[in-house]
């Protein structure tokens, strides 16, 4: 039987979120997801381009081109977008902090191709808040990181007006635990800020406010519960229609309308039979697409295997044909608003916002998102709501099938291939893209970087709008690195609250008394024989923010009397060394987790020995495997910890051992 | 026995003032350091490093407020505004111990929240612990911030302040910045304790709260009578937000102000000068107790012969060092002669 044809709505933009080992390699997979019938792009960029680092600096080691594409400068930009025309793509970036380069790098490329920006459209992510809360890779501080923001909106609704500057985000805030009506309050709190940030820059007449409202998008995320997730999205567009209307005086509807992208929820995909995964998958997406008047505008889908790894071309195609199943085969895009009249979805969609606006409430007094983010209030929010989910996983009342119910299972034809089901990043990746880089710097004219980095500085400190100096640089050929330096050096660099912070006033030591009474003897008795208390350095090299371990051990250092210095995440090993020096530390503990610590403690040892501390005794903690752990201490590290070692008691013994040796001093041996 | 070495406090003095990091490290670690012989090269190492320049070189802040005021964002803030300058600055921040029947350990985050450009040459941070002494401030921050003093243009010493904090840091900085935190009870137990008297500047941080702000601001303000205050200075209140970034430049311009004030008035070397004797003071009573300085003639006595010797305190106490070293031996030589 042949259905009746009927007029169908336009089907939302349809992406998948790639990009990995280089330009040339990602463009090759964009050209064939296009093919494939992909209507728009969206870029994934690897940690060093997130963080404004180029690829040949310290802090980019063993990171280059591992979760998405390196792009160093206009070069590799271009090499992304090859035989891709600009005019008639869409194309969204995964980008936060160096937002505002990579928008200048994509303008700049139009330019030289002689493409009238104001023909460009796409999406930069660009929502720095949510990533001091989840995400990890700010740069700068909260004031001129909204600054940025500002900076891209202004420039991007006068000069190129079909582009989205930025997706405020609530998919993030979801992956870090957030129920819905938090993800409801804390990103309309966003959103507020930003849009008031705007306001405040003054370089919009308020006559064109209403373009800049209309400007904002979000980008959102699609959690199992679809039909309460349906109602987060319409509830999510009543109260922006509300708040644009009430607070910035939109009159025009159609500039209130919220529109959003979105990215299926991967906080729920499962390692184990991981084909399930699919199925949640399509669930998710009819929470995004079933009710016309809540539809996203855009949609990218998770490939099934995500939780175990790199996706494949064809796993990615497989999420492709999901969307384009939803679209052209099924009849969802030919009828109004199903839900329209329905009192079950009107009293759900009432109650969400009832909880979002107490919890908005709650936050502006508190002195607005920033504040609140700052005082630690949201983290804590947050942590909060992520642990109740995991106790009810534990205790079975949050079924996920295949983890905590129904585990048997006939082997998977899936993953029984060789490859383990999942693709490798090329491991030549980073030395190719060092080469390139080193190759394009030897190209370009020094006079002008010199000239547009001088300009960009001048921007950044005057207050001027950053975009036009940023497009000059992208232009005169500067890389992401001297980018993100010369706005280091005007902003600053912000370390947000760690763990340690929270964990400061904790009365309750781990571990049994009686070593802990012993420890601190220990370490007193040693502080007493040196001079001074004993003095212990904690930083954790790279780029990894995985921070929890690091700070386990500060703060257990702290308990058995050591005076701690914690110098945090995202450091280089000159930085460590440097700390090392300037503090007068007895013993520097460094935590690797990304897999790099061969480089990395190698270039710590080798920074230490240049600053006249050869005898500074150095021990690593982290995944680090029994062959490369009798490497390490042949380099000279004296002492490596591994998840076995989960007794902080011994390893607390033991790190002070390693001082007492190092100066001459016996070996008091293991607890008791 | 440790296998420890200490410096030669001359090599290690000139090193210091031609500015060498490694010799900074390890002239701080020698005041550190409790160990007899390491006291007696330390007074050797900061008498080497005083003398007329130490009286009236350089500029050393203490920057003090309630815990959560953001002390720290407002030093970096601070220093960075230094940097563009091309100013030099050496930091030390105190962090408190824990007690001593939990450990007396410390977690100290403050150099992680002050630095801000990763590889800066220019910027050297040594974070402490109060080691629970009385009156909040280690006894080792004054003998340290005159040796950064020695090979930093600016010098800021970052402390909590819980009352008595910021008495100490008085009798160390030459000038006091307290940060107040808005809207909290702190600022108005603050007021009520007349510590009001102590700081030549105040900031009111996170002014992007707005109302509550503000109303700090003019609470500091109305605080007046001061005792002691001194004429010629206004004791600006600024409201500012070190993250983001607003009121910075007009609060950093207040301390070139303080300190061309200090000169001015003749104040800068007199401070300095007092703090230093202070410190000699503290040294002997540890020391010899108030028996020791009795020998010496009392404590007014001692501050006069010290005052009279601005420039070589530091030889100074030796000298009285050895006098009441010799009247002890000498009170015991009867019994040991035949």
């Amino acid at each position: 039987m042949v259905a009746p044809r009927r007029k169908k709505d336009q089907p939302w933009l349809m992406r998948t979120y790639s990009g990995h080992s280089s330009a040339r390699a990602s463009n090759a997979l964009y050209r064939t997801n296009l093919a494939k019938g992909q209507t728009g792009l969206s870029v994934a960029f690897d940690l060093p381009t997130q963080t404004g680092y180029d690829a040949d600096s310290p802090l980019a080691r063993g990171e280059v081109g591992k979760v998405g594409v390196p792009i160093s400068s206009i070069a590799d930009m271009d090499q992304l977008f090859d035989q891709i025309p600009l005019d008639q793509m869409n194309t969204s970036m995964t980008i936060n902090a160096t937002a505002a380069w990579l928008l200048s790098l994509y303008i700049g490329l139009a330019q030289r191709r002689g493409i009238d920006p104001k023909t460009l459209s796409g999406t930069t992510q660009n929502d720095i808040i949510k990533e001091y809360l989840s995400r990890g890779t700010y740069i700068y501080p909260p004031g001129p990181s909204m600054r940025l923001i500002a900076d891209t909106i202004n420039y991007t609704v006068k000069n190129v007006p079909k582009w989205n500057p930025t997706n405020v985000c609530s998919y993030h805030l979801q992956e870090a635990g957030a129920t819905p009506v938090q993800e409801l309050a804390y990103a309309l709190c966003t959103a507020m800020a930003v849009l008031d940030r705007v306001k405040a820059s003054g370089e919009i007449p308020p006559d064109e406010f209403p373009q800049v409202v209309e400007r904002i998008s979000f980008f959102v995320n699609a959690g199992i519960r679809f039909i309460e997730e349906c109602c987060k999205l319409r509830a999510f567009g009543e109260m922006w229609d509300e708040l644009t209307l009430t607070r910035y005086q939109v009159q025009d509807a159609k500039l209130r309308r919220f529109r959003y992208g979105v990215q299926v929820n991967s906080l729920g995909l499962t390692e184990a039979q991981p084909e399930n995964n699919v199925q949640r998958i399509v669930l998710e997406m009819l929470a995004v697409a079933l009710s016309k008047r809540a539809r996203a505008r855009a949609i990218q889908l998770p490939a099934w295997n995500e939780a175990m790894g790199l996706p494949r071309p064809w796993d990615q195609q497989w999420a492709l044909r999901i969307q384009q199943v939803m679209a052209f085969e099924t009849d969802l895009l030919e009828y109004e608003d199903i839900f329209d009249g329905s009192p079950v979805i009107a009293a759900k969609v009432g109650e969400l916002i009832a909880g979002a606006r107490r919890e908005i409430e709650n936050v502006e007094a508190q002195g607005g998102i920033i504040a609140a983010i700052e005082s630690g209030y949201i983290k804590r929010e947050l942590v909060g709501s992520h642990m109740s989910r995991l106790r009810a996983i534990e205790a079975g009342e949050l079924k996920i099938i295949g983890v905590n119910c129904f585990h048997e299972t006939a082997e998977s034809p899936l993953t029984a291939g060789s490859d383990g089901a999942i693709m490798k990043s090329d491991p030549a990746a980073e030395r190719q893209q060092i080469e390139r880089l080193q190759e394009h710097r030897r190209q370009r004219s020094d006079a002008d970087v010199r000239a547009a980095l001088q300009g960009l500085a001048d921007a950044a400190k005057s207050g001027d709008n950053i975009m036009p100096n940023s497009i000059r640089c992208a232009l005169a050929g500067v890389t992401t690195g001297e980018w993100g330096d010369s706005l280091r050096a005007v902003f600053g660099e912000f370390r947000p609250p760690t763990g340690v912070d929270i964990a400061i006033d904790s009365r309750e030591v781990l571990g049994r008394k009686d070593q802990v009474t012993d420890l601190r003897e220990r370490v007193a008795r040693t502080g007493n024989a040196l001079g001074r208390p004993l003095k212990l350095l904690v930083g954790k090299p790279g780029l990894d923010g995985h921070s929890n371990g690091a700070e386990q051990v500060a703060v257990k250092a702290r308990d058995v009397g050591f005076e701690v210095v914690y110098d945090g995440i995202r450091l280089t090993p000159q930085q460590i060394a440097q700390a090392a020096q300037e503090e007068g530390v007895h013993v520097v503990g460094l935590s690797i987790l990304s897999g790099s610590h061969m480089e990395l403690v190698g270039s710590v040892l080798q920074e230490l020995r240049a600053r006249d501390l050869a005898g500074l005794p150095v021990v690593a903690g982290g995944i680090i495997p029994p062959a490369d752990a009798e490497r390490l201490l042949a380099l000279g590290v004296r002492a490596i910890y591994t998840p076995k070692d989960f007794n902080l008691n011994a390893i607390m013994g033991d790190i002070v051992d390693v001082v007492r040796e190092t100066n001459g001093l016996e070996r008091l041996g293991g607890l008791s | 026995m440790t296998n420890l070495v200490l410096p030669d406090p001359e090599r290690l003095a000139a090193r210091i003032q031609g500015g060498e990091r490694a010799a900074v490290a390890s002239g701080l670690n020698l005041l550190d350091n409790r160990l007899p012989a390491a006291r007696s090269h330390a007074v050797r190492l900061l008498a080497c490093l005083s003398g007329e320049r130490s009286l009236s070189a350089g500029h050393l802040i203490g920057v003090t407020g309630p815990p959560g005021a953001g002390k720290s964002s407002l030093v970096s803030a601070m220093i960075r505004e230094w940097r563009l300058a091309g100013r030099t600055v050496g930091v030390l921040a105190v962090d408190p111990s824990s007690r001593p029947e939990l450990g007396g350990g410390a977690l100290l985050g403050d150099r992680i929240r002050i630095k801000s450009v990763g590889q800066d040459e220019g910027l050297f941070i040594r974070s402490l612990a109060n080691r629970n002494q009385l009156g909040g401030v280690a006894s080792e921050v004054w003998p340290m911030s005159w040796l950064l003093l020695a090979c930093f243009d600016v010098v800021v010493i970052e402390t909590v302040g819980v009352g008595q904090t910021e008495i100490d840091i008085a009798e160390i900085g030459d000038t006091v910045c307290y940060v107040a935190q808005p809207a909290s009870g702190d600022t108005i137990q603050y007021l009520k304790s007349g510590i009001i008297e102590i700081p030549d500047i105040f900031a009111v941080n996170k002014a992007d709260l707005g109302a509550a702000a503000r109303k700090t601001a003019s609470e500091i303000g109305r605080s007046a009578p001061r005792q002691d205050r001194r004429e010629g200075w206004d004791y600006p209140v600024c409201l500012l937000s070190a993250t983001m970034q607003t009121g910075i430049k007009e609060f950093h311009a207040h301390f070139d102000r303080h300190r061309r004030f200090l000169v001015a008035a003749g104040l800068l070397e007199r401070q300095r000068s007092q703090h230093q004797s202070g410190w000699v003071l503290r040294l002997l009573k540890e020391e010899f107790g108030t028996f020791g300085l009795g020998l010496l003639g009392g404590r007014t006595t001692i501050e006069e012969r010290l005052g009279a010797c601005r420039s070589s305190q530091f030889e100074e106490y030796e000298r009285m060092r050895e006098h009441i070293l010799s009247r002890l031996l000498s009170v015991n030589q009867p019994t040991l002669s035949p």
